[in-house]
């Protein structure tokens, strides 16, 4: 009998290649079976060798994270899937950009928290800011947070990114 | 993808006829296909091509599930060429089944041409992206000069590792323009080398299964379609192991023919309507040893209570169909042959002996189990029963190398039950996907790739009117198949169902204004033949065996009869119901919500 009870959230990482209809493939195989994705990031990384990464947050028990990971494996495009949060010391990162449309005292306010978050100044005027944070997912929502207890806000996030900590390179061929 | 051909020296020829070059080198024999605006120029090229022979069927589903029963009963990849749009989304549902049982299809879809696509075209459909999770693989060829490569990429990725349905869409205009052409030898491995399953197994994870194996008691070992796909040796491997062991050995509806029926190890096909000592031997073991199946929800039942004190190993190249539905104790992803090979290896370096004295009583108390003859039925008057109709077909060809398709329903599971199959490659049905109207075509598949062999479809009378249109395909090629349709007058597993689950409410499961078959038989020139009595069974199927050609044989059997013994839905595998006597209330309300 298969764990149902012990949901965990899990960063894949996942080399593909840069073709028509990869990132379906990829998006399609979770809708298609019920599973959730949390954030997905893919840009090409290697215009040489024509490869992008896809990091995809998804959640399940642990047989339901390794049959994604088996999933993945097999479809034709994918060269490596790697569980981060299974193996090896990894970064996470993830950027927002939040507008807020406020004055007075809030105004000033946020600017001190965004200060407080190394958040940079991207765009101003006067009643609104658009504030580029940078940081662990957890960061960027704290971020958010506050920065909606404070007047009118517009997010952007580009879900996260991650990789592996050291000397290891992932090679395609 | 082009890049990999600029290393070679290469010629120009226009798309169509590169296409049907790649297929000779791929040695394709026959394509089953219908033609339409899109692919023309691949006709074209078919009319001055004299070594590849096309089936025109009357349905694109047909031609795929012909390309099934093609590559089922040869081990090669069955071909399928169909035109754009509606030929395209008539393909899904062979596709899909192909998917399910993984068959290796290349299916050749056309597609408008490349400046059109996008913009709701005369028969386009976005093929590409309907068929992206029905296939394997699947690509849109949008350069000439990737058609080679992508070809050949198919091909490869169709028949390795768990084989499976690949489609290439291909716009009219890449089939007209040149496209370059290289036939160095270097280019099928320059063009495959980015898809490489693993075949063979890990080391470490053979040594776990063999100390498992050797500590067996109670074991069985429970056998599926990844044997047959494997190939000859992985079978006669399986046979080694199960001579070698003195083991129990069952077979999934997909593995029949792994082992010969005839083998006293053999206790009959497992699962819902699988035999009972088969069941109860799975219930009870201490060991399990999976060779190419899946935990597929028909065979395990009620999951919480599958064999539950057994320890597990499961042998499949897909990686993905571990500890999917079961978890197990040791996973080897590899080829089963390959992987029966290093198991049997192991085994004897790790001087396996089976224990003798427990394995007698196991199979003493199997003993027991089959003694109950879970099969047995009665055939009393002259209302002819399903179960003593498919007995006596197989009595009366088993001296021949008979191959047998089925459509799907209770004449599938009665063909599972009571036909024996000697030889893998022989027994071709729709198990996945569960597809009525597959076995009419797949008949048709198998008939081409073996013109001499008794090719016999064992239907029912609701699913061979699913497909029945090719009919007209079999008259034009002549393709002596023999239809063997055991006729109750209704959709008969729908019926069943609504008498176990639903009250007896048999709603929209009678099978009115069937057509005569006789007659229909003869409208497209064959031969049709009818049973109405017990006693004329005998003449009837040895009448359709000696005629030449194709056959209808109309089998008027008993209406109501039920298919048992039967797991019922949500049950487990010491829960089976044995005949009509017990079935009242045999499913519970959790069951009901299950197919």
């Amino acid at each position: 009998m298969l764990d149902t009870q012990n949901i965990e959230s899990h960063t894949l990482s996942v080399l593909v290649d840069d073709e028509p209809g990869v990132l379906a493939r990829v998006v399609g195989l979770f809708s298609g079976r019920g599973y959730n994705i949390e954030s997905l990031t893919v840009s090409v990384v290697d215009k040489k060798k024509k490869t992008s990464r896809i990091s995809v947050v998804t959640t399940g028990t642990p047989q339901v994270i390794n049959q994604i990971e088996q999933l993945l494996s097999r479809l034709i495009p994918v060269h490596k899937v790697e569980d981060l949060t299974n193996g090896s010391p990894h970064v996470e990162r993830e950027l927002a950009l939040v507008k807020i449309v406020n004055k007075g005292d809030s105004r000033i306010e946020s600017l001190r928290i965004a200060d407080s978050f190394r958040a940079r100044i991207l765009d101003s005027s006067l009643n609104s800011f658009v504030f580029e944070v940078t940081g662990a997912s957890e960061k960027v929502s704290a971020f958010i947070d506050l920065m909606e207890s404070l007047g009118k806000v517009e997010v952007a996030r580009t879900g996260i990114c991650g990789i592996t900590r050291g000397n290891k390179i992932d090679l395609v061929d | 993808m082009a890049e990999k051909l600029q290393k070679y020296k290469t010629k120009q020829i226009p798309g169509a006829e590169l296409l049907l070059k790649c297929l000779e080198d791929q040695d394709v024999e026959v394509i089953f296909g219908y033609p339409g605006g899109a692919v023309l120029p691949i006709y074209d090229a078919l009319f001055k091509n004299n070594r590849i022979k096309h089936i025109l069927v009357r349905h694109e589903q047909a031609a795929v599930h012909a390309a099934e029963g093609y590559a089922r009963s040869t081990g090669k990849v069955g071909v399928v060429l169909v035109t754009s749009g509606p030929g395209a989304t008539n393909a899904v549902t062979g596709l899909t089944d192909a998917l399910m049982d993984s068959v290796p299809v290349v299916c050749l879809t056309g597609q408008v041409p490349t400046h059109l696509v996008g913009t709701d075209a005369f028969q386009e459909a976005d093929t590409s992206g309907i068929t992206r999770q029905c296939t394997k693989h699947n690509y849109l060829v949008t350069k000439s000069a990737d058609l080679q490569v992508i070809v050949l990429e198919a091909f490869h990725v169709a028949k390795t590792g768990r084989p499976g349905p690949v489609l290439i869409d291909l716009p009219k205009d890449i089939l007209m323009l040149d496209a370059p052409y290289s036939n160095s030898p270097e280019i099928q491995e320059e063009a495959t080398k980015r898809y490489y399953p693993r075949i063979n197994p890990d080391a470490k994870a053979i040594k776990d299964a063999v100390r498992i194996l050797k500590k067996a008691k109670k074991p069985i070992i429970y056998g599926g379609g990844g044997i047959i796909n494997s190939g000859l040796k992985a079978s006669e491997n399986l046979e080694k192991l199960v001579n070698m062991t003195g083991w129990p050995t069952t077979l999934t509806l997909m593995g029949l023919g792994a082992l010969p029926a005839e083998d006293k190890h053999f206790l009959g096909m497992l699962g819902m309507h699988g035999t009972y000592e088969a069941n109860l031997a799975m219930y009870n073991c201490d060991v399990m040893l999976n060779v190419g199946a899946r935990f597929d929800d028909r065979v395990t039942g009620k999951l919480s209570e599958f064999s539950p004190q057994s320890e597990k190993i499961h042998i499949d190249i897909d990686g993905s169909s571990i500890n999917k539905n079961i978890q197990v104790d040791v996973g080897i992803v590899g080829d089963a042959g390959v992987v029966l090979d290093a198991l049997i290896s192991e085994m004897k370096t790790q001087s396996f002996e089976p224990n003798s004295t427990a394995l007698e009583k196991w199979w003493q108390k199997i003993n027991e189990w089959r003694s109950r003859e879970c099969l047995r039925y009665k055939q009393i008057n002259q209302v002819i029963k399903p179960q003593f109709a498919i007995e006596r077909l197989y009595e009366l060809t088993k001296n021949k190398d008979t191959f047998v398709t089925t459509e799907v329903g209770q004449h599938q599971m009665w063909a599972a039950q009571y036909f024996g199959f000697n030889k893998p490659n022989r027994w071709m049905t729709s198990g996945g996907l569960g597809t009525m109207g597959y076995g009419l075509p797949a008949a048709m598949g198998v008939q081409v790739a073996h013109p001499n062999s008794l090719v016999i479809d064992i239907s029912g009378e609701g699913s061979f009117m699913m497909n029945m249109q090719e009919l007209s395909t079999i008259s034009q090629y002549n393709l002596p198949v023999k239809i063997f349709i055991l006729n109750n007058e209704w959709l008969g597993m729908v019926r069943q169902w609504q008498e176990l689950i639903h009250g007896g409410r048999y709603s929209q499961s009678y099978s009115a204004s069937l057509p005569d078959f006789v007659k229909l038989a003869d409208t497209f020139g064959m031969t049709g033949l009818v049973a109405e009595y017990a006693s004329d069974l005998d003449d009837v199927i040895n009448k359709m065996l000696e005629t030449d050609g194709p056959v209808i044989a109309d089998i008027r059997i008993e209406k109501e009869e039920n298919c048992f013994p039967m797991i019922p839905s949500g049950a487990a595998h010491n829960e089976m119901i044995l005949g009509p006597d017990d079935q009242e209330g045999a499913i519970s309300e959790s069951g009901k919500i299950l197919v």
